[in-house]
């Protein structure tokens, strides 16, 4: 009796099962089990460590466990947002593997009742200039996000994407959704009023995905193609309609809960339905519409086909749900009833074939310790040395040409940023994409989440970034899930925006392995430290575990994503220089220590990814994140930028580039040095005094040079060869 | 002036085509699936995926109920513009002359481009004069205007060539730079560029601004 162990649970799992169930499982029930049990769906390895995070906030609306978290903005409105992980399908398959991961993302955000209103990505691969594998893997992941985002018309407004040799086998593609609401029409996804109807809406069920959250998510990569009918197809047509579909049942107050169909599909959307309204339900598979009439009753619970959302409706209303969606063309279809049973019962035809109890299968997932310990060794190889040069101007486009810091323009035009109309910022414009709120004053329904179309008075909008620079946990875990914080934390800054909520994906290697277990709870403290600090609320997230595969482990990578709020949105700030005759000034924190561990400069030099990384003062960075974003919001700054990859040297090519201007800067101790705590800002000398002693001038903006006194000096034309080139080329 | 924007569904610009249309004049919304326009003055055909672009993009939207009434409406002289997948309907329903093709690159390619006017005296552009750049953003996979040289002849010599991507602008293949056109009548006008996206500086230009105010300024 090994079938347990083919869909991923231990023998102490299954034994526990029996005990819970009172009799050994059938077919069904062993599948159900098995997928509530992954780590995908039960945390088992994570649910420890994610209690440890911070989950308060003054404007925290909806925090972890629903379908995404919310923030409110003011104005009786709420932002909701949420990242994910689609890595494994996306290493099978990229195009639908990342199209499915912006679907199901979205799916989250209109589950809760809010319109997605903004998409962005945040990308792992191999090598790219060395591996064909991880630019095929990175062309389709981007064609399969963009197909996804832009045939549902939701704008994709900003990302990031880092390539390092240990994403080679394991790429990353997490997907985060934004969108809003009414907060008084948030809905929550527990089902309840025994007797009341359970719809399934959206596409039919087939045979796609059949195991994904078990078999996918919840083991180490091995034997790709065989693997390769679990990942599901995506049809971004079909999630518009569901979209509007959905948002139009919500609207006209037809559900009682809602859900999507995510990973696990029924089986979870079901089970958690239940759990949360501390209910039964009755579930006829062969009600479903499927998609391949011979499908079995287990297949039916456990098929992950995308754009399908589970619905509960009080009896008398069930007539106007379908005709709802029979106007959307979105087929409906009453499947089952809410019970007082606490079990959920599967029926094929009259047969019951399932009788799980709900609290066993949602709640008791076993949770396991982690046995963490500092690896002795390095786990990770030196990159190979590709940079030889000691000359400071080649060093400079040597970076801006690498694959990692050159220009993004390639990637992000594959993706609808306007769609909405609502993008002040839009990629490479600023650190932090802005998006403007809707006018309070738009009555109808249509336009309610849509801009003011008044051009006069203050504009309120919304910030957004998404980063994690995973070399730089793997050097050094805590102080590198810090940083992740601190830069999404810099990037709002830059455009005048202050966090209200962080949402968070973590991305590691099999946590069963102690050095794992170590890089994955010391980066959780990190995380939590730092939005402690900042008094940032986690309002959700998700864990993508055991991303190894023969080569090893991934880069430990926590990506934060972080949604703030700014006044007016006709103040944002631009990255790019903006006048000739502005002074340019560093403004940065007394504890700001730049170093050359783990930066960009180290891998191209071939050094060994090892820390520490600098120490930063919290207090102190919170404190000059404030300040930036005061002077931002106050209009005086004409550019703000954070010194981030390739030190105060990259940070002011960034600046010049941006802005179409040369720069003459004094002489810098640092140029490629990195750590959190600096800024690059420009404009009027008197912009500069209430920064007082943070401030520190070191040139002037103008002309068609970035010269750097005793350094460099460097043509922006070659500069902006080297920087549009550097990812463009490797793509053609 | 009241405006009519389509919604197919698949449909994603028209809340903005809507309220673009409601800066200048008052909108509403036309239901695919209702062959009624509602009395308005004009009609807009907006971007998205219309049918999730099955078969080729335009092809079954220009079956839709709705689409009756607009062809009759436009024959009749009413005033329509397409945009984006608006416009590819209109080539679909043989409104407007021309096709799109998939862009060169065979990428969807979201960017800003600058329009030149060829002909400011259609219905949808005489509020901007000849020779004017317009600064509107394009995205699309199917944009690549393409007629054949007889046509394309004709159609300059009817002043049908309405807008112009200025050079260096014309990212997808367009022949002879094409990114506007109308009918001969000019009142049935479609572009590839989205003006409904450039009706407020704040989010890049609001150069599009010209062509709806364009539609209130042609006598009733």
């Amino acid at each position: 009796m090994s079938k347990h162990r083919d869909l991923g649970l231990t023998d102490f799992e299954y034994d526990l099962i029996v005990e819970k169930m009172g009799r050994e499982p059938n077919e069904v029930e062993l599948a159900v089990f098995s997928l509530m049990w992954s780590e995908h769906c039960g945390y088992k390895h994570s649910r420890p460590l994610l209690k440890t995070l911070p989950t308060e906030g003054p404007r925290l609306v909806m925090g972890p466990g629903e379908n995404a978290g919310a923030v409110d903005v003011g104005n009786g409105l709420s932002c909701a947002f949420k990242v994910e992980s689609h890595n494994h399908p996306s290493a099978v398959e990229p195009f639908q593997g990342a199209a499915t991961g912006v679907g199901g993302i979205l799916r989250d955000i209109f589950a809760i009742g809010a319109r997605p209103i903004a998409i962005l990505d945040s990308l792992r691969f191999g090598e790219v200039a060395e591996s064909a594998r991880s630019r095929y893997l990175l062309e389709h992941a981007v064609a399969g996000i963009g197909h996804y985002g832009n045939s549902i018309g939701i704008a994709t407004v900003g990302g990031e994407i880092y390539f390092e040799g240990p994403y080679e086998q394991n790429c990353l593609v997490n997907a985060m959704a934004v969108g809003l609401i009414q907060t008084d029409e948030l809905i929550k996804s527990a089902a309840a009023g025994v007797g009341n109807v359970v719809v399934l809406f959206g596409a039919r069920t087939g045979r796609d995905g059949i195991g994904g959250a078990s078999v996918l998510a919840s083991a180490e990569l091995d034997t790709d193609m065989e693997k390769r009918p679990t990942v599901q197809i995506g049809d971004p047509f079909e999630e518009k309609k569901l979209l509007e579909c959905s948002l139009e049942l919500l609207d006209r107050k037809l559900l009682v809960a809602l859900q999507d169909l995510g990973a696990a599909g029924l089986t979870s959307s079901s089970a958690e339905m239940a759990a949360k309204g501390e209910v039964g339900l009755d579930l006829h598979v062969r009600r479903v519409p499927l998609r391949e009439q011979d499908m079995e009753a287990f297949e039916i619970m456990i098929s992950e086909s995308q754009e399908r959302m589970l619905c509960v409706v009080e009896p008398d209303r069930v007539q106007e749900v379908l005709a709802v969606c029979a106007k959307w063309e979105v087929n409906a279809t009453a499947i089952g009833e809410v019970t007082d049973t606490r079990r959920l019962r599967v029926f094929d035809g009259d047969e019951l074939v399932g009788d799980l109890p709900v609290e066993a299968l949602v709640d008791e997932c076993p949770t396991y310790e982690l046995e963490p310990a500092e690896p002795a060794t390095p786990l990770y190889p030196a990159p190979p040395r590709v940079l030889e040069s000691e000359d400071p101007g080649e060093i400079l486009l040597g970076l801006l040409g690498s694959a990692n810091l050159a220009s993004r323009k390639g990637v992000f035009e594959q993706y609808d940023a306007l769609v909405g109309s609502r993008t002040v910022r839009r990629p490479e414009q600023a650190d932090a994409a802005v998006l403007l709120l809707p006018d309070p004053a738009n009555g109808d329904k249509l336009t309610a989440l849509s801009p003011s179309k008044d051009d006069d008075g203050p504009k309120p909008a919304i910030a957004m970034s998404i980063d994690g620079n995973g070399r730089r946990v793997a050097a050094d875990p805590y102080r590198g899930a810090v940083e992740a914080v601190l830069e999404c934390s810099a990037n709002l800054a830059c455009v005048g925006a202050e966090p209200l909520g962080l949402t968070n994906c973590l991305n590691f290697g099999n946590p069963e392995k102690p050095h794992i277990a170590w890089q994955f709870s010391r980066a959780i403290a990190g995380l939590g430290d730092a939005c402690r600090a900042f008094g940032i609320p986690v309002v959700g997230g998700n864990v993508s575990l055991y991303n190894e595969g023969g080569e090893g482990p991934i880069y430990p990578t926590p990506v934060v994503g972080l949604v703030g709020e700014l006044p007016d949105a006709r103040k944002s700030g631009r990255l790019g220089f903006q006048t000739a005759g502005d002074v340019i000034a560093i403004v940065a924190a007394d504890s700001w220590a730049p170093s050359n561990a783990a930066s960009e400069l180290s891998k191209l030099r071939g050094e060994a990814v090892e820390g520490p990384l600098p120490h930063v003062e919290l207090g102190e960075l919170k404190a000059l994140h404030a300040a930036i974003r005061q002077a931002v919001r106050s209009g005086s700054l004409s550019s703000a930028h954070d010194v981030a990859e390739g030190g105060v040297a990259v940070a002011l090519a960034e600046s010049a580039l941006a802005g179409g201007l040369g720069a003459t800067v004094s002489a810098l101790d640092d140029l490629f040095g990195e750590g959190p705590g600096a800024f690059v800002v420009s404009g009027p000398a008197e912009a500069m005094t209430p920064f007082g002693a943070a401030a520190r001038v070191i040139g002037e903006v103008g002309g068609d040079v970035l010269s750097i006194e005793g350094a460099l000096s460097v043509p922006l034309v070659d500069l902006d060869r080297a920087f549009t080139r550097g990812l463009s080329d490797l793509l053609e | 002036m009241r405006f009519g924007v389509v919604r197919f569904p698949g449909t994603c610009d028209e809340v903005d085509a809507y309220l673009a249309a409601s800066r200048v004049g008052e909108a509403e919304i036309l239901w695919h699936a209702d062959a009624d326009l509602k009395g308005v003055d004009a009609v807009i055909v907006p971007g998205g995926f219309s049918y999730g672009d099955h078969l080729r993009v335009g092809a079954i939207a220009r079956f839709a109920p709705v689409m009756v009434e607009v062809d009759r409406f436009a024959r009749n002289g009413g005033l329509v513009l397409g945009i984006c997948n608006g416009f590819q309907v209109l080539c679909e329903a043989g409104l407007l002359p021309g096709a799109l093709l998939p862009n060169t690159s065979l990428r969807f390619t979201c960017r800003q481009v600058d329009l030149e006017v060829v002909n400011a005296s259609t219905s949808w552009t005489n509020a901007t004069a000849v020779g004017d750049t317009l600064s509107i953003p394009a995205k699309h996979n199917t944009g690549r205007y393409y007629a054949p040289d007889p046509v394309l002849d004709e159609m300059e010599a009817n002043g049908q060539v309405v807008l112009k991507y200025a050079a260096g602008h014309n990212f997808n293949g367009s022949v002879r730079d094409i990114a506007g056109v109308s009918n001969k009548a000019g009142n049935v006008v479609g572009l590839m560029p989205h003006p409904e996206h450039a009706v407020d500086a704040l989010t890049g230009s609001a150069d599009g601004l010209k062509l709806f105010a364009s539609a209130v300024a042609v006598p009733a």
